[in-house]
This record gives structure tokens, sequence and C-alpha cells, in this order.
């Protein structure tokens, strides 16, 4: 059998169930193991991070696997690709994998391929400079942001991500190449609140943001939406039905209410949310996913807009690089930055990470009581002063 | 050592292959270097610059192959790329996307694994008038040979875009971009010839995914893979075939670090654990402290943190504070163990976990949309789970019972439990409650006491009240 070139393939359109073969699920994942997995499978005995990117894994039966780890983007081409498995054709018998956050891992039985491995992918480069694999992403260091779609595919982004992640890696780049942190720093991108990236337990997530109602399309939106679904689509009841002029249905949006989650907009085509001055980048931080030492945390808005300013984002690449050099001149050895905002306070956090404490950062949604300090426990600073000069407490 | 569920055929690529040698190596460095896109494209090409690797001089490259290539040699425009990057370059200067909302588009028989997707541009930019996305579902922990990847990258740059995400959130191959008519030649070709499927999308469960497990991990209390692939195939129909109120999502943590996040961002979490002693090897505990092992693995070795102190940075870090150095030996208290990972991870050659691993269940996941994010509530301590996983299959029929009858639509797992309280999932699974499932008893008296719950029930008589109050 070979793949088939007609257009229509080996499909008939005339006769689309014949032959159909439906449910048949992933292929089996054994087949792909390198045999030194395969021998070793289950019999790993401990790891050990040899150089940032470069990991030896040691069995019990005393063999090893040499895995070197590359940064890459989760957006590839097919020529991208063809690259990939030639270096795993000439390095590792054709194997590889893809890390759950974008990185790709070549794995060689031996420390003669591996070095041979790293010199041949760190001499790769694009004609216009970038490396095509960086090796880097492991032990406390930054390794690769995941992210979502943006405008390469999504229909509700209020930013864009594979350029935001480009410009953010450049930053962080020796970050990604070295291992000079507290501990492991998880940055995480979604271009909107759907966050098809889950990035709400990150030490660092970007998230873009809507921020003006979404405009009404009344001319069809009768035609193309449930009226009564999209009104109960909303978490904060801000929309209800309405009439045009000529007669139509529609909806009305109570624009105070709205907190732009562009819930209304994934049910209703009618309702667009996107806009030029309005859509920003969020930054939330403080979040993990890991059990080590604290639970799992979800991360905190800790600057609510920044602007989308394309395609390099130097606001956004500013504020993280600022919040990732505090940590790491402030943080303890194993302490994440949820874990160190915790243990210096997070008014400490504000003032080490030079951002500003805003009215924006008091949760108002619900729950918020959750949130308040109920304790005379805090530490003095700048913004405590502030709010003790304005009420005449001091001079 | 496994076999798979059904006879499966080896891809060779040289049997199945489309292109040959000479037209997949078709350009020059110096064609690619002064390639020019046919759109202007200012703001990409500056995300040529810097060092990460780019997207935009990769896309470029995959554009001047199609563009070399005869258009006879593919089913989608040669400049497809071409134009994907023009419109990117408009919703930057616009700083709002084109695409179009929706679009119901599939194969036969199957409510998910292709998204639709139009250009509200497609005068413009015609070759990416449709450009939908098929998901393919990927081997558990996204290991692959060349054949295997070689034989989609020949049928994607044939009958796709040759753009492609590795991978999609889940855990999916995305492959990014094609028309209508082709989705049902290249569900065909995928089916028959490369012996995969898609993966899931819309409201039915999605693509499961686990972590790198026991192929290349010393933690690994489960085994993640063959969990994976036992679930996925089992449940293939709801995979396919959406009957749920919204989507569900299935991940597979080999131990409590989390490496795919299942914790945060799947319906029903599992979590390799055990329930009897960390294993320790008192000499290599020595060696840690002697200096002759580095320490997190050698994690930390990019600053100079000064030497190991087991006292400070183990003993002292231990949430529960269970270990102690005793006469030169490390002992832990595993009863108060709350199995963290911390001394595991620190100490990897010293310590590990027990051997008498099962999985802890967790439940609802989910990103903030609609009211907030959640974080899955652990719920089920500890199982066995070995193959086929019949015990775990009871558990998420017992789930997949009440959600699908109880949920509203587009609420998720998390939501309902929120909802209806957790006493409901326990009624539901058929537990007793626990103190573990809290992180601290409820604050608030406001009870909803039931009448079965109170001696004598609420039905009572005013009169025989009335006999001993005075109105």
């Amino acid at each position: 059998m070979t793949l088939s070139t007609e257009r229509f393939g080996l499909y008939n359109p005339e006769k689309p169930m014949e032959n159909r073969l439906t449910d048949l699920g992933p292929r089996h994942f054994w087949e792909y193991f390198p045999p030194v997995i395969q021998n070793n499978y289950g019999k790993w005995k401990y790891h050990e991070i040899l150089e940032p990117g470069v990991l030896v894994h040691v069995a019990e039966s005393g063999d090893k696997v040499f895995t070197v780890r590359c940064g890459g983007c989760r957006f590839m081409t097919v020529e991208n690709i063809r690259e990939i498995c030639d270096i795993a054709d000439k390095h590792c018998g054709g194997y590889l994998r893809f890390t759950t956050r974008n990185n790709i891992e070549f794995m060689v039985d031996s420390q003669d391929k591996m070095e041979a491995l790293k010199k041949d992918l760190m001499s790769r480069k694009h004609v216009s400079g970038s490396y095509k694999f960086p090796i880097g992403g492991t032990g406390a260091g930054v390794t690769n942001i995941v992210h979502t779609q943006g405008y390469i595919h999504c229909h509700t982004p209020a930013t864009d991500a594979s350029s935001m992640v480009k410009a953010v890696m450049d930053e962080l780049f020796d970050y990604f190449q070295g291992m000079a942190l507290p501990a492991q720093v998880r940055v995480s991108m979604a271009c909107c609140l759907n966050m098809c990236g889950a990035v709400h337990c990150s030490d660092i997530a970007l998230l873009g943001y809507h921020r003006k109602p979404p405009i009404v399309d009344s001319e069809v939106l009768e035609k193309v939406c449930e009226i009564p679904l999209v009104i109960a689509a909303c978490p904060t009841a801000a929309i209800s039905p309405s009439k045009t002029d000529d007669g139509k249905k529609t909806v009305k949006i109570k624009g105070e209410r709205c907190m732009f989650c562009g819930n209304c907009y994934t049910m209703c085509m009618a309702l667009p949310l996107s806009d030029k001055e309005g859509d920003c980048v969020t930054v939330l931080a403080g979040g993990k996913i890991s059990n080590r030492i604290s639970p799992p945390k979800f991360s905190k808005v800790v600057i609510p807009a920044l602007p989308n300013n394309f395609p390099r984002f130097p606001e956004v690449c500013e504020s993280v690089k600022k919040i990732i050099e505090a940590y790491a001149a402030d943080a303890n050895k194993y302490e994440r930055v949820g874990d160190w905002a915790e243990r210096i306070g997070w008014e400490k956090f504000f003032e080490k990470c030079d951002v500003p404490f805003t009215e924006h950062l008091l949760d108002d949604y619900r729950l918020q009581y959750d949130t308040y300090r109920t304790s005379t426990q805090f530490k003095f600073t700048e913004a405590a002063w502030d709010v003790s000069r304005a009420i005449g407490g001091i001079e | 050592m496994f076999e798979p569920n059904e006879e499966q055929s080896e891809l060779k690529y040289q049997e199945l292959r489309i292109y040959s040698d000479e037209e997949l190596h078709n350009y020059t460095e110096e064609e690619l270097k002064n390639f020019k896109c046919k759109h202007d494209i200012p703001d990409l090409d500056d995300l040529e610059k810097g060092p990460w690797p780019s997207f935009v001089a990769d896309a470029k490259r995959e554009a001047l192959h199609r563009r070399k290539l005869t258009q006879d040699r593919m089913m989608i425009e040669r400049d497809v790329v071409e134009d994907m990057l023009g419109q990117v370059q408009i919703s930057f200067d616009e700083g709002e996307t084109h695409w179009k909302h929706g679009g119901i588009v599939g194969v036969f028989g199957y409510g998910g694994g292709v998204i639709g997707r139009y250009s509200d541009l497609p005068e413009k930019f015609p070759s990416i008038a449709h450009f939908h996305t098929m998901r393919i579902n990927q081997p558990s922990s996204k290991f692959y040979n060349s054949d295997y990847l070689r034989t989609v990258c020949d049928l994607w740059e044939y009958r796709g875009s040759g753009m492609m995400n590795m991978h999609g959130s889940t855990g999916d191959i995305i492959c990014l971009g094609t028309f209508t008519e082709q989705l049902e030649p290249i569900f065909y070709e995928l089916t028959h010839v490369l012996q995969q499927d898609l993966g899931g999308s819309g409201s039915n469960l999605r693509t499961p995914e686990c972590c790198v497990g026991r192929a290349r991990c010393e933690y690994a209390c489960i085994d993640t893979q063959a969990m994976c692939y036992e679930l996925t195939h089992f449940y293939q129909d709801e995979l396919h075939r959406p009957a749920f109120p919204y989507k569900f999502k299935f991940k597979f943590d080999g131990c409590p670090n989390g490496c795919v996040a299942s914790i945060a961002r799947s319906d029903m979490s599992y979590i390799g654990t055990w329930r009897d002693d960390i294993r320790i090897d008192q000499a290599a505990v020595q060696a840690y402290i002697g200096g002759e092992f580095k320490p997190n693995a050698g994690a930390h070795s990019g600053r100079d943190w000064g030497k190991f102190d087991i006292e400070k940075e183990v003993i002292g870090l231990c949430p529960t504070k269970c270990m102690r150095m005793n006469g030169g030996k490390l002992e832990i208290n595993n009863k108060e163990c709350t199995r963290c990972m911390h001394c595991i991870n620190t100490m990897p050659r010293a310590l590990r976990p027990g051997t008498e691993t099962g999985v802890s269940i967790l439940f609802g996941a989910k990103a903030p949309i609609l009211d907030g994010a959640q974080m899955s509530v652990l719920t089920i301590p500890f199982m066995e789970c070995e193959h086929p996983y019949d015990n775990i299959k009871e558990v998420v029929e017992k789930i997949w019972e009440w959600w699908p009858e109880e949920g509203k639509n587009r609420e998720r797992l998390g939501e309902l439990i929120q909802r209806q309280g957790l006493t409901k999932l326990l009624q539901v699974l058929e537990v007793p409650p626990m103190p573990q499932m809290v992180k601290e008893p409820r604050s608030n008296p406001y009870i909803f006491w039931k009448a079965e719950d109170v001696p004598g029930g609420w039905e009572r008589d005013i009169n025989d009240y009335r006999s001993r109050h005075k109105r």
C-alpha cells in the first residue's frame, strides 16, 4: 500500500460509507520506543541532568539513555518535521519524542553519540539566524512556553500567541539554556479566557483579554443565534432580549455588567468582541501544578493589562523579565514563584518586582472575600504608606 | 511486552511516500535567503530575528518548498502558507483576528476531530478560504519514529497546508488548514494506510494524554502509556460521537510531580502514587551529604548554592516534617508522609517511591470558562490499576451516568460538582466521605439537613405543638 495521489484518493464520494474504517484509535506506542527504552521499560533507576538540556537516565540493568532536549515551536511545518526526522535517522535510529511543553527530545544510548548529536543540533540555524533546535529547557530554568493558536488559526483570540512566545523566549533565552534559577519557571500563554492552553496554574501566565463588550450585529442575530441560549450563556446576566427599530429580534448588553469572557460570542457569531484598542495582555503569576512541597495553586493576576504591541510585545517581555529577575535574586533554592511570593508576602512581591498594585487587582467577582486579608500581619511597603498618607494618618 | 488491541502493520515510509528525494530537496539555501513572501509582512519578517526558533523562518521554507513543487503535486494551493502569513500580518495591523466564527464540517459518522475554519478575507487570501484543522490522536506520550512522521508529512503536504502543531494543547498532532473536499480523503488515508484515527473535539471525550511514564522515568507509579492507550481505545465511541454536555478530559500523570498537568486540566485526573514506604538507599544518602551526587539530579547546577545541606534542603522543607537524621541514617515516618515528591526529587539516587503503587483519582479541573478555573478535587485516594483497568472503567461509567444526565449544556463536571455538591458526587460513586476531600471542614453551619437525617423526620403537628405552647 502507498499514499494515494488521486484527487479523492481511496475515498469514493459516490459511496461514502464503502469500506469505511472507524474507531481505530491511536497507533500503539510500543513500536515507537527505541530499543533502549523497550529493554528498560519500567526499570529506570535514576536520572541526572548532565548539563542544561541533556539528561541521562540509568536503568537497573546499567543501560543508559541520553536525552537531548530542544526547544521547538508548537507551530511547525512539514519541512521542519522532516529535518527533525533527518536528525533522528542520523543519530537516534529514527526515534524521537515530543514533550508536553512542545520540546523535542532526541535519545541516544551512548555519550559519544550524545556529543555528536549536540554538535549537530546547535549547528543548525535558519537562514535568518535563529536556532532551529536550541538545547535547554531542563531543571531550574525556563522551559518552552506552552501556548494556543492566536491569529494563526483561532476565531476568538484577544492577542496573538506564536509571535508573543517568540518575542518572550528571545528575551528569556539565557534562562532556557541555563539552570541558575531557584526552581523551574513555567511560562504559559493563552490568547483568550477559553485557555485552550490551560495557563491558570503557571509560574507566569500571559493571557489575552478583551476589554470591550460585544458589538451586537442585530442585522443577522435572530437568524444565526438562539436568543434564549445567548442570554443564558452570560454568567453575569448582562444580556437581555431587545428589538431593533424595524422590529427584528435581537439582544442588548449592559456594558457595566460585562466581564468580557466571550462566552456569548462562542454561542453566537453575531456578538464579536475583539478590538484593536480594547484587547490586551493580562499577566498572572505564582501558579504551579506539581505537588512538591506546597500543593498546586492558581496563578494570580499581577498586571491587569498590557498593550497588544505587535509583533514583539516589548511591555510584556519587560514585565516577564522583571518578575523573573526579582525572583531569581530573592527566592530560596527550590522555591517556586508562588511559594516565594507567599513567603515574602504579596505586598513584597509587588515591591520587589516593581509592579504597581492597582484597583483592578482587587477581586470584584464572586468569592472576593476569600482574597481579603483579615489579619494585622502585613509588611510596610510604599503602597501602605500611600494609604496612610491618603487618610491623613501620617504626613 | 505489549500488544496492540488490533493488529498493526509497520509503516515504511519508502513504500508509502508521495514525494521523491528530489522533490523534497528542491531549493537551495541561496534561494531561501532571497525568498520573498508574495504579501508584504514586515512584522513577521521581524520575528525571524533573535535566537529562539522562528516559526516565520520555518513557514517561509515551507512556502518556498511548495512554490517550487508543481501544482499537480498537491491538492491545496501552493501559496497557502504565504496567504496564512499575509492574513496574520493584517491581524497585527488591525489588532483583530480574521478567522470566521465556527463552521460545521467533519467526516461521516464522527462529531469531532475536525475544526471548521474559514477566512473572512477569502478574496484577498483565497488559498486559506477554508482552513480546517484535523486532530490526529497521538500515540501515548508522543514517541515516534521517522517513518510515521514522514508519512504524515507527505500526506499533509499533499492534501493539506503543510503546516502543523506538534502538538496541540490537549496532545493531538494538529494539522492546520485544508479544504472541505479533502477531509474525507485524508481520513481515508489515515485509517486505511496509517491505521491511525482522529482525536476528539466538541462535546465528547477529548484525546487522552499521559506523561513519559515508565518509558523513561523512575518515578512512574503507574503505567501511564498503557492506561492511556487502553482507555482511549475502550472509549472510542465517546471520543468520536459527542453525547456529553461539554468536553471531558482524561489525563494520566505517573506521579505527584504532574508533568501533564492532569490536576489542572482534566475532568478526571489520574495521578500515580504509592501506599507503602519510600525506599531508602542509605549509602546514596551519604553520597548526597558528602557531595558525591548532585542534589535534584543536577537541576540547580547553574548557580553556586553552596554545599548540599540535607537538614535545610530536604528535612527542613518536608511539608509534614516527617523526616530526620538519626545516627547517620535518614528516617522517614511514612505514616505522616503526603508523598509530595520533594525528597525524592532532591535525592533521586537515594530515595524512590514505594512498590505498592496505584492511582489517586481527582475530578473536575477546568479552565476559567465559565465560572472560574477549577482544580480537580481529591476523591479516590488509592486504587490498584492493572490492565485491563476494569475497576477504573467502572468509576468512569458511574460519572458518565450522572454528568450527561444532570449536567446543563456546556457545564463541565467540575461545575456540576459545585452545583450539586461533593456529597452528590460521593453518592454517584457510592463512596463514603473522608476528610482528605477537603482542605478544612466547613466554617459555616448551614448544613442542608434532609428529613431522613433528623430523628422523627420533618412531619409535625401544629396542634401538638400548641398543646404545649400558647399562641
